[in-house]
């Protein structure tokens, strides 16, 4: 690759959680959940004489993304019919944005592996409506599932200033990260909510006109995208150093094999003859009213990231996992705010090494689980108190996470509070150490590691209730005065 | 059947109706009656019927005739009637073109790609006709998709004109028009996408309103050409139109174009008072190839009006020439991507074909040729590389008509001209000449181009004895001027009395 650069711009497709659909009343259903063609209606059918009506949410949903973007907000938006025939098209166009998209010249910062951040152009962020799906039966046939079908979608397509698959990924992952955090998508890329399309060529370093570019579809995950881009640059460098010519067309990845096949070769761009739609009037925006949802946008990932670090002094890593979805970190940021105000450090800690360890093993979301962050609080006081001592504080935050219970109640139920009585646990030492005379003894002839034994030996009498570094201090003494 | 069993009935008042044949009756007459107990809604909804099947078989106004549906509406309205209520067309029969979508009726823009096609739903002023009381007679006749000026691109038959029945009733809505003339309707529904309901309302000697577009809702109308597409009213007096169109009018949240203003008193606007009324007579309305019968009976009508206190000048609407090619490119590209949709996949017939592309292209054949050519001609219009000089550059041209009728209403009130170059034409004559009919609709085209509004009003007969309107055009929602011109003119003729007398 290296007398050649990579050039690459990246199309979004994102469907916005919104209740209802684009143009019409029906509700927004899980396209792969909800029996085929149960949300449906005369307007989203496309049946004569029906007429669209814009859903404000949606266009509320597609300006939180634009604004968070950077973009620049056109005020007067027009939306256009791009005419195509498809089974799956009910009117033969789909209602999109074309001369006047809701947001142009935006940005997005991403990070690349080396630590750098790089800024990647955003061209300009749209609101269209999604199409129907069509199966295709192995006997011949096909099937078509409208539920989908003018729900709104919000296409996001990026400036070629991708040069690599990495650098596609973490774009992509940062834009999907963006948009759960507005709260209008969920991301999921199976079901196809969120879809990736780049489109990708090189050219020879040094130039600036753009080679013949191909287009990846049907990219179901962020790997298959970086991996996708990957080969796709090495297979055009190929095909120019033999001598020949990329071809224009569509490819999809074949996982198997691990490769790009062509799927669609495109012989001239597609007329989709856009027309302003006459249905529709020109969609004026209030500036104060962008304004309103300006001020309203939460803080986005970077920004809390970087307030992680500088604020609660916490590493990168950290700080990444903690912001990485936006409702663990509110959940964070709430245990972080209740007094006693612990270090956030150590909040940071229980919640990534311990809140995590039980939420995969029980694949649980933060929405899920029944502990609360005052719940984690209290936990992690028990344990600074010493109460309790830190394994048993583990334990004890399994037991509030299956139970839901409080963490002092747990301690309660179970009798795990700290034994830090000294004459009880003096007792126990010289118990413990006149029943093992004959490890005493080696211990006096130099077998240093053998007080770990003893520590064992007294946790396990005190069913690791007690107290660590009382047991240590009184065993050191009872050791001495064995010695004299 | 409706006469016999009125009379048999116990009331006096039926015979005295009866005897004078109820169809004769305007539809206000008809409300009248209705609303006096003179007449039941069941016996003016068989005298319609009988009407249909007596000179229907000749005129072909309908479609669908739905007698069942009518005289069951009919009796429900009978009962409202008797328990006192007064919606405004209560228990008036009247019929819809068949651009309209009705609930359960078989609704086919005048195509075969929708031939069987049943709506689940009604278009929202068949909705409105609905909540004011009136019967439902049934669809009538259209140009495929309301394409055409004389109702023969039907892909069932043409419509005749009552007047003559060798003569087209003009287009494209020309069967809610004869209908209306033929007296088989009380009133009626049209489109007015260039024309389509004034230049039939002139050629059947009867009234048409084209009312500003957003007036009334396109939800559930068939598309032709979205932006210049508006529901009209036909009656065969002015104040039937009026009933008819205070009854449907107004504000539709499921139609974003429509207006969100309130809707006037406009039967009570319909004053006869047309003193100091500023009339525009436009010069590029009176050129070469204005039939001269038709300048001078629309000239007589003006000087008419000027006898009634009307101020009469001569205006000019420089662009009006301009206004042939823009609309054709408009109305052509906008159908190119409405009628897109009708593929087979989801309603309306399926041709078989090897796979779903196949089928496809085989049921798009059942489109008519002139439905084909504006669909290629607004293909066309629309393709990069042409769209700038075609599409585009009407859109320009567009507002340059919308800049012309925005000057003359700043010193008149209303536009007065001919609707129609010449009056009816015979059938065929025309049939093979796509310009030549496009040229009928030079006068009416720069309204649906326009923020206006316009009526046709009966004002003469040639010497064929073919009828003449007299087109009255309005600014922006000013239908009550408009309505009140043409009423005093009304008032002050009879043009509007004279009947055809059908296959006589």
């Amino acid at each position: 690759m290296s007398k050649y650069e990579a050039v690459i711009g990246l199309e979004i497709h994102a469907e916005l959680m919104t209740n209802s659909k684009m143009f019409c009343g029906c509700r927004v259903v899980d396209s792969v959940e909800a029996p085929p063609n149960t949300a449906v209606c005369p307007v989203c059918l496309g049946m004569p004489g029906m007429l669209p009506v814009v859903n404000a949410q949606a266009v509320e949903y597609a300006l939180r993304v634009a604004l968070a973007l950077n973009c620049t907000i056109n005020l007067h938006n027009v939306f256009a019919r791009k005419n195509y025939f498809y089974p799956d098209l009910p009117k033969s166009y789909q209602i999109s944005q074309y001369e006047r998209p809701l947001g142009i010249k935006g940005w997005l910062d991403i990070e690349l592996e080396n630590g750098e951040t790089k800024r990647i152009g955003i061209r300009r962020v749209h609101m269209e409506e999604d199409t129907g799906k069509l199966t295709h039966l192995d006997g011949g046939g096909s099937l078509v599932d409208y539920n989908r079908s003018s729900v709104p979608l919000l296409e996001i397509v990026s400036e070629p200033d991708i040069r690599s698959g990495e650098e596609a990924r973490a774009y992509a992952t940062r834009i999907r990260q963006i948009l759960r955090y507005l709260g209008v998508n969920s991301g999921d890329m199976e079901k196809g909510v969120f879809r990736v399309e780049p489109n990708i060529s090189i050219r020879p370093v040094g130039t600036a006109a753009f080679g013949t570019r191909t287009e990846l579809k049907n990219l179901n995950s962020f790997r298959v995208l970086a991996d996708g881009t990957d080969y796709e640059l090495v297979r055009q460098a190929a095909v120019l150093d033999a001598g020949r010519q990329v071809v224009q067309e569509t490819r999809g990845w074949h996982e198997g094999r691990r490769e790009t096949f062509s799927q669609r070769i495109k012989e001239e761009a597609e007329d989709y003859r856009y027309l302003p739609d006459p249905d529709l009037p020109p969609l004026h925006l209030d500036a104060t009213w962008v304004e309103e949802v300006r001020a309203a946008l939460p803080e986005l990932p970077q920004a809390k990231l970087a307030r992680y670090r500088a604020d609660f002094g916490l590493s990168a890593y950290d700080a990444a996992v903690l912001t990485e979805d936006r409702t663990v970190a509110e959940w964070f940021e709430t245990a972080v705010s209740i007094p006693p105000h612990l270090n956030p450090k150590t909040i940071a800690n229980w919640v990534i090494n311990e809140l995590f360890r039980l939420m995969n093993e029980s694949k649980q979301s933060i929405d899920d689980i029944r502990v609360s962050p005052a719940g984690l609080v209290e936990l992690i006081g028990l344990v600074e108190k010493q109460t309790i001592n830190n394994n048993t504080g583990k334990e004890v935050l399994a037991e509030m996470f299956a139970s839901g219970q409080s963490g002092t109640a747990v301690v309660e139920a179970k009798g795990l509070a700290q034994i830090s009585d000294e004459a009880a646990l003096a007792a126990t030492i010289k118990q413990i150490l006149a029943d093992n005379a004959a490890m005493v003894e080696r211990y006096m002839n130099g077998e240093a590691k053998l007080r770990g034994f003893f520590m064992g030996q007294v946790m396990q009498a005190t069913q690791g209730k007690a107290n660590p570094k009382l047991v240590n201090q009184l065993l050191g003494q009872a050791l001495n005065q064995a010695e004299k | 059947m409706g006469v016999q069993e009125a009379m048999t009935g116990p009331s006096v008042l039926f015979f005295f109706v009866n005897a004078m044949d109820l169809t004769t009756l305007t539809l206000t007459e008809l409300r009248d009656a209705l609303w006096a107990g003179q007449v039941t809604s069941v016996v003016a909804t068989e005298a319609m019927l009988d009407r249909i099947v007596a000179v229907d078989n000749e005129v072909k106004s309908y479609l669908t005739v739905t007698d069942d549906l009518a005289l069951e509406q009919a009796a429900a309205a009978d009962k409202r009637l008797a328990a006192g209520e007064r919606t405004p067309l209560l228990g008036v029969p009247v019929a819809v073109k068949d651009m309209f979508c009705t609930r359960g009726v078989a609704t086919t823009a005048g195509s075969k790609i929708l031939e069987g096609f049943v709506p689940p739903y009604n278009a929202f002023v068949v909705d409105k006709l609905a909540e004011a009381g009136a019967v439902l007679l049934g669809k009538t006749n259209t140009d495929e998709f309301a394409m055409g000026s004389s109702t023969e691109t039907s892909a069932y038959f043409a419509t005749h004109n009552p007047w003559d029945l060798e003569r087209v009733p003009g287009g494209s809505s020309g069967g809610s028009a004869a209908a209306v003339a033929g007296r088989m309707a009380y009133a009626a529904f049209g489109t007015d996408t260039g024309g389509s309901v004034r230049q039939p309302a002139s050629f059947c000697n009867i009234v048409g309103l084209r009312p500003t577009y957003g007036r009334m809702s396109r939800w559930g109308v068939v598309a032709y050409a979205s932006s210049l597409d508006q529901v009209g009213v036909f009656g065969r007096t002015v104040a039937d139109v009026t009933a008819m169109f205070q009854a449907t009018a107004g504000f539709d949240p499921r139609d974003s174009t429509s207006l969100n203003v309130p809707v006037p008193n406009y039967e009570a606007a319909l004053t006869g008072d047309i003193r100091g009324l500023r009339v525009g007579v436009p010069k590029e309305y009176f050129i070469e190839g204005l039939d001269g019968e038709v300048e001078t009976a629309v000239r007589a009508a003006i000087n008419q009006l000027a006898d009634l206190g009307a101020d009469i000048r001569e205006i000019s609407l420089p662009h009006s020439r301009y206004a042939l090619p823009i609309y054709y490119l408009i109305a052509t590209a906008e159908a190119s991507t409405n009628l897109a949709r009708y593929d087979g996949v989801r309603y309306g017939p399926r041709v078989a074909g090897a796979d779903v592309i196949d089928s496809v292209q085989k049921t798009r054949a059942l489109f008519g040729a002139e439905t084909k050519k504006r669909i290629m001609l607004g293909t066309y219009a629309l393709s990069t590389g042409y769209y700038d000089e075609y599409y585009g550059k009407a859109l320009q041209g567009r507002t340059l008509i919308i800049n012309d009728f925005n000057k003359a209403f700043a010193d008149v009130d209303v536009i007065a001209g001919p609707v129609s170059p010449t009056t009816a034409f015979k059938l065929g004559e025309k049939v093979n000449d796509s310009l030549a009919l496009f040229l009928a609709d030079i006068f009416t085209l720069p309204l649906n181009l326009s923020a206006s509004c316009g009526l046709s009003v009966p004002c003469g007969f040639d010497g064929r004895g073919l009828p003449i309107g007299l087109q009255l055009i309005g600014n922006t929602l000013q239908e009550a001027t408009i309505l009140n011109a043409a009423f005093a003119y009304e008032q002050a003729t009879e043009w509007h009395l004279r009947q055809p007398v059908i296959g006589g």
